[in-house]
């Protein structure tokens, strides 16, 4: 296949829960252009999703006056996905979730999101924006040589 | 923007010859999905419904606040005695669910027949 042009595409979603999936649908098109395997686009998606889902809950708390901004840049051999909110950003990550502590109501069922955007994309990075605002997190999903 | 989900409960009877209740969902699977996924499931008689089948065919979209939501029927399925089998989900989701250790408190299955002969 031959490189991709380079193309950028911007959305804006409402801090409300399910406008994601418009997210979601434009990665996966601008995904598909690019010539990624079905599943590397189905990995995507999920990344993406749970990318807005952060930035609508935790980033923008739910707050519809705000918006998530998520830029999509596709060049070479990878598209790189950054969501941006205007939260003060993640300043350390998480602990594993834990399906074992989980079933003994050791933690909660919740708090799978940035596990699975890791576990779905070749990078992924939290950045914390300047004087506590414009947070976002990059993501890169690289198209696999072998499958061309 | 998410689509409702929709659940319904169908009783059946495996070739073994042991009543399993089958939870059909369709839709999204998300933080809307409280009373479709975990109402439902509350509403089973916990004494006869040992055996629990729960139907993806018709997801399209499960995120983590969905995911979060079958874990807490895990749970509450553990301490009341009841086995749960899932069936149905595509193959990304079957990737995501083994991800995050659900098949290790919930087999999971291709299609119901295979999931019915199996129980």
């Amino acid at each position: 296949m031959s490189e991709f042009k380079s193309a950028t595409v911007e959305v804006r979603l409402p801090s409300r829960l399910g406008f994601e999936k418009v997210a979601m649908s434009s990665a996966a098109s601008v995904a598909r252009l690019m010539g990624f395997r079905e599943d590397r686009v189905e990995d995507l998606k999920t990344a993406v999703a749970e990318a807005c889902i952060n930035a609508i809950e935790h980033g923008n708390r739910l707050n519809e006056k705000l918006s998530v901004g998520v830029v999509l840049s596709a060049g070479g051999d990878k598209l790189e996905v950054k969501v941006l909110d205007d939260g003060k950003g993640m300043t350390k990550q998480p602990a594993k979730p834990d399906i074992d502590r989980k079933m003994h109501g050791e933690e909660g069922p919740r708090g799978m999101g940035m596990f699975l955007i890791q576990a779905l994309v070749d990078e992924a990075e939290w950045v914390v924006g300047c004087e506590g605002k414009s947070s976002y997190v990059r993501l890169v999903i690289r198209l696999d040589k072998e499958a061309e | 923007m998410q689509s409702e989900t929709k659940s319904h409960v169908d009783q059946l009877t495996s070739p073994a010859g042991h009543p399993v209740t089958v939870l059909r969902f369709e839709g999204d699977i998300a933080s809307t999905s409280k009373d479709a996924v975990l109402g439902t499931y509350q509403a089973l008689p916990k004494e006869t419904a040992k055996l629990i089948l729960l139907d993806f065919t018709k997801v399209d979209y499960i995120n983590s606040s969905g995911i979060a939501l079958v874990i807490q029927m895990l749970i509450e399925a553990s301490n009341a005695a009841q086995k749960v089998y899932a069936f149905g989900l595509s193959a990304h989701f079957t990737k995501v669910f083994t991800m995050v250790g659900i098949t290790k408190y919930a087999g999971l299955f291709a299609g119901q027949a295979e999931a019915l002969a199996a129980l």
